[in-house]
């Protein structure tokens, strides 16, 4: 079979007044219908690897790899057109912060709809499809959200909105890319409950992009860990204490616990070597 | 949920939300009035010009001068003056111009309808070519398109009008015969034209004169153009700067990722945010528009506001003078409510917020 999604030498690089620089330095995994999650810290090029699968790598910056197949289909010569069939269709994204992510100026429905009449018939089909999907992203008045302007709703039911806008054309490739960063901590959780939820149901793939160790290896099956623009481990999510890595035992030792014992936390020591 | 604070307020038994924003923008203006009634009678009395001599001329006697200085009030404190003043234009009398002895409102009615209709053709060819030119350099940005688009903006905007005006004269309808020259209309058609709405375009469709109409047509196209290429220039380089902030925002990442056409991403999503501010830039040419433009309107022999101003500051005619001051601050004021008003059209945050 198949896997997903393949990427091989995968590289994001953009121009500075000391040349090319990259961000992204070659990297490779593929993906089943599971939870990958990537973990790095910020600037690790975490963020710049999930636009690149989506052909979103902002101008002037410029993605290439050796390989980059969705399902078998080769993605680094996608025309725009089938760019559009597959954002629609096939791989979404849900962002950080729905503040910046949704149109101020457009009511909620209006964007959903934007989404639904590409799947659907009808207009009134796309309409229930859109009010469903609010539903099953647990918002109570789904009609009342619907006619509501982003400014009008709080973080947490902006982002509920944005994952039902992302997963309304069933998408095969779920990118999450810090969706509960923005949030409260307690609406944190009620939206990674939802999210897993649907990803389970419709046996979604999902990329799950974070900068929160212990939040990943309780969600996911699979941790990238990146560091400079390169995956300098993977493995399984239960396995997390065992890494080799010294980054990314850095990473798991520097989090406070809550039954303490070690004072003061340790601090990321880094290696230039790791770089390399 | 964040939802709707004016609807509680309204459960509350307070005004509802329209009344309350009708009341503060009635509130804004009566006051931005009052304030501007003040400016011109303050610059009424410090320009070094005496209004007895003005109105009687420098031979009349020195009771003939005495009996018009008490006439004029000026005998009294200067708030009497000042309250005298308001009390007049508040009864629509801005007084006579000594120029044509004939009550300053009615010349303005007289000439403004010029001015109003060239700028409101020239602020429509700007605008109508500005925002799509600026949205074209945006998207294209860096590319030959951008910089047509700004080098045609940079001679709009650094180029003297009244050259361009003349150059235009001399290719457009002495060379070429395209349109026809300076004034309203031809001697032909200007007394067949009787005067409903003092808008040249408008009173001679009503009338059903299109022989007029079209000959007033290619009078105002040149001046027109030239004015609309100006404000080109400016709404241009505005809206490209809105339009790359715009398309640099995450929303537009979440309509691509949507398989929204690029089209729509920019007339639907970036556009759409990008006309509020522009709302304000387009309001502001306008507005300078409205002055008058004193150049433009002596070149093309166009009887409007600005060439009105100009002929009675050369005669020192401050009743006039401070006449047309005060209708272009009541036009500037009047721009300003109406960008108000499409504010909260055009962005539902602030619609909220009222």
């Amino acid at each position: 079979m198949t896997p997903l999604l393949e990427v091989e030498d995968l590289r994001v690089s953009f121009p500075t007044r000391h040349g090319r620089t990259e961000v992204v330095r070659g990297v490779s995994f593929s993906l089943g219908r599971e939870r990958l999650a990537i973990v790095g810290e910020s600037g690790s090029g975490k963020s710049q690897t999930g636009r690149a699968i989506l052909g979103l790598t902002p101008p002037p910056g410029k993605a290439t790899a050796a390989r980059l197949n969705f399902e078998g289909q080769d993605l680094r010569n996608a025309t725009p057109k089938q760019w559009r069939d597959l954002r629609g269709r096939r791989i979404s994204l849900v962002m950080q912060d729905p503040k910046f992510s949704l149109n101020p100026v457009m009511t909620i429905g209006r964007q959903l709809m934007e989404a639904a009449t590409r799947t659907s018939q009808t207009r009134a089909e796309a309409k229930d499809h859109a009010l469903a999907m609010l539903e099953a992203v647990q918002i109570r008045d789904p009609l009342r959200v619907f006619k509501a302007y982003p400014h009008e709703l709080s973080g947490g039911m902006g982002q509920r909105a944005m994952i039902a806008m992302m997963l309304i054309p069933e998408p095969d490739l779920l990118i999450a890319d810090e969706p509960t960063s923005a949030l409260d901590v307690t609406v944190q959780i009620e939206v990674l409950r939802i999210l897993d939820r649907l990803v389970t149901d419709r046996g979604m793939g999902l990329i799950f992009i974070s900068h929160d160790l212990r939040l990943v290896s309780s969600f996911c099956d699979r941790v990238l860990v990146m560091y400079a623009g390169k995956v300098v481990e993977e493995l399984r999510a239960s396995n997390l204490a065992q890494a080799q890595h010294p980054y990314t035992q850095g990473l798991f030792n520097c989090l406070p616990k809550i039954e303490g014992g070690i004072r003061p936390l340790p601090t990321l020591q880094r290696d230039a070597e790791w770089a390399r | 949920m964040t939802f709707d604070a004016s609807e509680q307020e309204g459960r509350r038994g307070a005004l509802p939300p329209w009344l309350k924003r009708l009341g503060s923008l009635f509130i804004t203006l009566v006051v931005t009035l009052f304030g501007l009634l003040l400016v011109t009678f303050m610059i009424g009395r410090v320009v070094p010009i005496d209004p007895v001599l003005a109105a009687v001329g420098d031979r009349a006697s020195a009771s003939t001068y005495h009996k018009v200085y008490l006439a004029l009030g000026l005998d009294k404190p200067i708030w009497e003056q000042f309250l005298i003043y308001v009390n007049q234009v508040l009864h629509g009398n801005l007084g006579e111009s000594v120029l044509t002895s004939r009550p300053v409102l009615e010349d303005i009615g007289t000439v403004f309808p010029a001015t109003l209709e060239l700028s409101t053709v020239a602020i429509l060819i700007g605008t109508l070519v500005g925002i799509p030119a600026g949205v074209l350099a945006a998207v294209r940005q860096g590319r030959l398109s951008d910089q047509v688009v700004r080098v045609l903006g940079l001679v709009g905007y650094s180029a003297p009008i009244f050259w361009l005006g003349l150059l235009g004269l001399l290719l457009f309808y002495a060379k070429l015969g395209w349109v026809s020259g300076p004034g309203r209309l031809d001697v032909g058609y200007q007394f067949s034209v009787d005067r409903i709405t003092g808008l040249m375009l408008v009173d001679t469709a009503l009338e059903g004169q299109w022989d007029a109409f079209w000959n007033a047509v290619s009078h105002i196209i040149l001046p027109a153009s030239l004015l609309g290429y100006y404000s080109m220039a400016y709404i241009s380089r505005m809206t490209r700067s809105f339009m790359l902030q715009e398309l640099g925002q995450e929303y537009i990442i979440t309509a691509r990722v949507k398989g929204v056409s690029e089209r729509r991403i920019i007339w639907g999503h970036a556009l759409r945010n990008a006309a509020v501010p522009l709302v304000t830039v387009v309001a502001l040419s306008y507005g300078n528009l409205l002055q008058g433009a004193v150049l433009t309107e002596t070149i093309f022999a166009w009887p409007g506001l600005g060439m009105y101003l100009t002929n009675s500051l050369g005669s020192a005619d401050m009743n006039a003078v401070l006449g047309s001051t005060l209708v272009i601050g009541a036009a500037f004021v009047a721009l300003n409510l109406l960008s108000d008003v499409l504010y909260t059209f055009l962005d539902p945050r602030v619609r909220r917020q009222q």
